[in-house]
């Protein structure tokens, strides 16, 4: 009974035989690392393709050649070089009769309307440009390229189906037949969308910008980087470094941290009490934009500073300290230029977050339709995210396109943000 | 390299070390292990600084039990003693550094001419310039050479323009025997250099305040042994014009450089005298033990 036929097995051996299972379990697990990362991809890449595809057209201005009399009669102009007289000149007329001169055979009001919106209601910007910039051309025939209108754009561009029935068409026979003529005269062509990065909102799709919106962004991302870099990089410095550890602080930091994971929109609504019912600063402003985004990222860049000022250690806190530094003159001179890459990575985070955000700036009115492009932060000014919105909201064929083609600007400026966190990061980082 | 020692200081390295439980030891030690006053002379006449009654407590743990010491003039004092004993924590209270550390509490005066500089109201800004610091680990700042050394002094106000600063440069990189290995990379980051040099440009960047005392706690740990004869050699220059105190786990360096010792041992100040003398001929037994060997 104490005979034992088999010796026990070495340590070694019981380890061999349970490898197997354990490069098994080792090789799934990196196989669903690399299938979770190949999900992801595919789904950034059908993202990609699907906003590209449907955004890249709008970049391309379909547009018409037309000569145009600028007869003195139908502008009501006395003087060309007056100023005034040129800027209130009806120039839809001379549009107007110069189709009428491409198209003699068109008669009755009908047709003739749908003649008139061959053209883009933005022709009349150009001419009277051309007048501003050389009026002598008062009464002479000048040759314009004039962008399309925007049924014709869609056409060109292929949005609209031309094999459709007339019936289920938005483009009759007749205005493609118009087309087709312009098309065999050399008169039609597809030419860089300048327009659409140039100028601000409009009701008519063509004449559509996103300059507006993006200055609108830029500023209110202006206001929120200068006040809440400084504000929060100074709180994370004083709650870590200076602040007494006791039951306040450890309340505060739970604050801070609840306040990273509030809805966004509750900051709006702070936004449309505080500064714009008590305080009285303008509506739709970015100043107002930028302070609410602020309260809004601030708690983003605290705890993101708190965390990297919390990283260098502590013999370099010491080593200033041993010197005779005072602790200020420890964080400012050591602490802080090392912990830098980390609170530039909690700022563009923080950024990233604030230029996506819609809901703050609906509720503090940057949701309005605005054409002029703001120029300073008491301007009136919509934003992108919310000029995405305004504009998927809209019906017009035209907006479809800027739709897509808005959010390729809105990720190339995301894109250049995280860019730009990578180089900051780098410029700063140190070894020690 | 020649090393520059005094009569005593070359016998003291050479009986230094004894192996425990030699036959023909003769146990000279006196005083029980279990009294934990201070043996020895722990005044000096006009001290450089003057230690009465510190205690020193972590929370509730008592780390440092009443220690009445004093460091003279232009000298080395060596404080040996196990691990744990209490060395480091009562070097640090002599420049403060223990207000650093959350929940440690310091009792007790430290006199520094005439002032007690653990005094609340002390501001420990241009104490800390005045009583300098090196520490184990070398923890040179991750700037340039020359910002490492210039850094004390500009905060100060001990040199202004650039040509000052660069003059104070030179003389500590000299100093601190560093200077032809540096100087014509003054520019490149401190924490490039060799351990040995990262210690020696901490040196040079204590003594650029022009400080009165230098607290070393255990400067040469973790240093190769060339290293170490290097910074040997420079306490041994800078003990003409400094007080020193250094904390050192090696018995053969405190015989080196120090001309008095002392020795602590879980929180109390067992024995303190000239070095020669802890070393040959013990009072404590406590002492002893730990001095041949028997633990530490």
């Amino acid at each position: 009974m104490s005979n034992q036929i088999l010796p026990l097995p070495r340590p070694v051996e019981v380890i061999n035989t349970g490898l197997g299972r354990r490069r098994a379990a080792e090789r799934r697990f990196r196989l669903y690392g690399v299938a979770a990362i190949t999900l992801a991809l595919i789904f950034l890449v059908l993202l990609f393709i699907s906003i590209i595809g449907k955004g890249y057209t709008a970049f391309w201005q379909t547009q018409v050649q037309m000569e145009a009399t600028l007869a003195p009669e139908l502008l009501d102009i006395a003087d060309p070089a007056d100023r005034n007289q040129v800027m209130a000149a009806n120039y839809g007329a001379v549009m107007k009769a110069a189709l009428r001169q491409a198209f003699p055979e068109v008669t009755g009001r009908a047709e003739q309307r749908q003649l008139f919106a061959l053209v883009s209601s933005g022709a009349e910007d150009i001419l009277r440009q051309r007048l501003l910039d050389d009026p002598s051309l008062l009464g002479q025939t000048v040759s314009v390229w004039v962008p399309a209108g925007g049924d014709i754009d869609m056409v060109r561009k292929g949005h609209i189906d031309r094999s459709l029935p007339e019936s289920e068409r938005r483009v009759s026979d007749q205005e493609l037949a118009w087309m087709d003529a312009l098309v065999q005269q050399g008169r039609i062509e597809q030419r860089f969308n300048w327009q659409f990065l140039s100028t601000g909102d409009s009701r008519s799709p063509e004449q559509a910008g996103i300059w507006g919106a993006v200055m609108g962004s830029f500023l209110t991302l202006a206001v929120t980087m200068l006040l809440s870099f400084p504000l929060g990089v100074a709180a994370a410095v004083y709650l870590e470094e200076f602040a007494p550890k006791n039951r306040w602080t450890d309340f505060i930091e739970v604050n801070i941290n609840n306040l990273a994971a509030v809805p966004s929109i509750v900051f709006g609504l702070l936004g449309l009490a505080v500064f714009i019912n008590i305080f009285g600063l303008p509506r739709s402003a970015p100043l107002v934009g930028g302070l609410v985004l602020t309260l809004m990222t601030l708690p983003t860049i605290i705890i993101a500073g708190r965390a990297a000022l919390k990283s260098v250690p502590p013999s370099i806190r010491e080593a200033a300290l041993g010197v005779g530094a005072s602790p200020l003159q420890t964080v400012t001179n050591h602490v802080l230029p090392l912990a830098m890459p980390g609170i530039l990575t909690g700022m563009i985070i923080g950024m990233a977050r604030a230029l996506g955000e819609t809901a703050p700036l609906l509720m503090i009115g940057m949701v309005a339709f605005i054409v002029d492009v703001p120029k300073g932060v008491f301007d009136p000014a919509t934003a992108l995210p919310v000029q995405i919105y305004l504009w998927a909201d809209s019906p017009e064929l035209g907006f479809a396109e800027r739709t897509s083609a808005a959010i390729m600007v809105l990720l190339v400026f995301l894109l250049s943000m995280n860019a730009l966190a990578v180089i900051l990061r780098r410029r700063f980082e140190r070894r020690w | 390299m020649e090393t520059s020692m005094n009569e005593t200081q070359q016998q003291a390295k050479e009986t230094v070390f004894r192996a425990p439980d030699r036959g023909d030891l003769q146990a000279t030690a006196t005083v029980d292990r279990e009294v934990r006053r201070t043996v020895g002379e722990a005044r000096v006449a006009d001290p450089r600084i003057r230690c009465n009654d510190i205690n020193v407590y972590y929370g509730t743990a008592q780390a440092i039990k009443n220690v009445n010491l004093d460091v003279g003039h232009n000298e080395v004092l060596a404080m040996i003693g196990p691990s744990g004993c209490g060395k480091s924590t009562f070097l640090r209270c002599l420049n403060r550094m223990n207000d650093t550390i959350d929940g440690c509490r310091v009792t007790g005066d430290i006199l520094l001419d005439e002032r007690n500089i653990n005094a609340k109201e002390i501001d420990v800004v241009p104490l800390r310039a005045q009583v300098g610091m090196v520490f184990q680990k070398p923890n040179p700042f991750p700037k340039s050479i020359w910002e490492n050394v210039a850094f004390g002094p500009r905060i100060h106000g001990l040199a202004r323009t650039r040509a000052q600063l660069d003059e104070v440069v030179e003389s500590s990189l000299r100093r601190a025997g560093l200077w032809d290995e540096v100087k014509d990379r003054l520019d490149k980051p401190g924490t490039g250099l060799s351990g040995g040099q990262q210690q020696r440009l901490c040196i040079a960047r204590t003594i650029a305040v022009q400080p009165e005392v230098i607290l070393m706690d255990e400067p040469c740990s973790a240093l190769d042994p060339i290293s170490t004869a290097k910074i040997e050699e420079l306490i041994d220059e800078l003990r003409q014009q400094f007080s020193i105190c250094i904390v050192t786990h090696s018995m053969q360096q405190a015989a080196r450089v120090s001309q008095r010792t002392a020795y602590f041992h879980l929180g109390d100040l067992i024995e303190v005298g000239a070095t020669e003398q802890i070393f040959t001929n013990p009072q404590h037994k406590l002492t002893e033990d730990y001095i041949t060997g028997r633990f530490g």
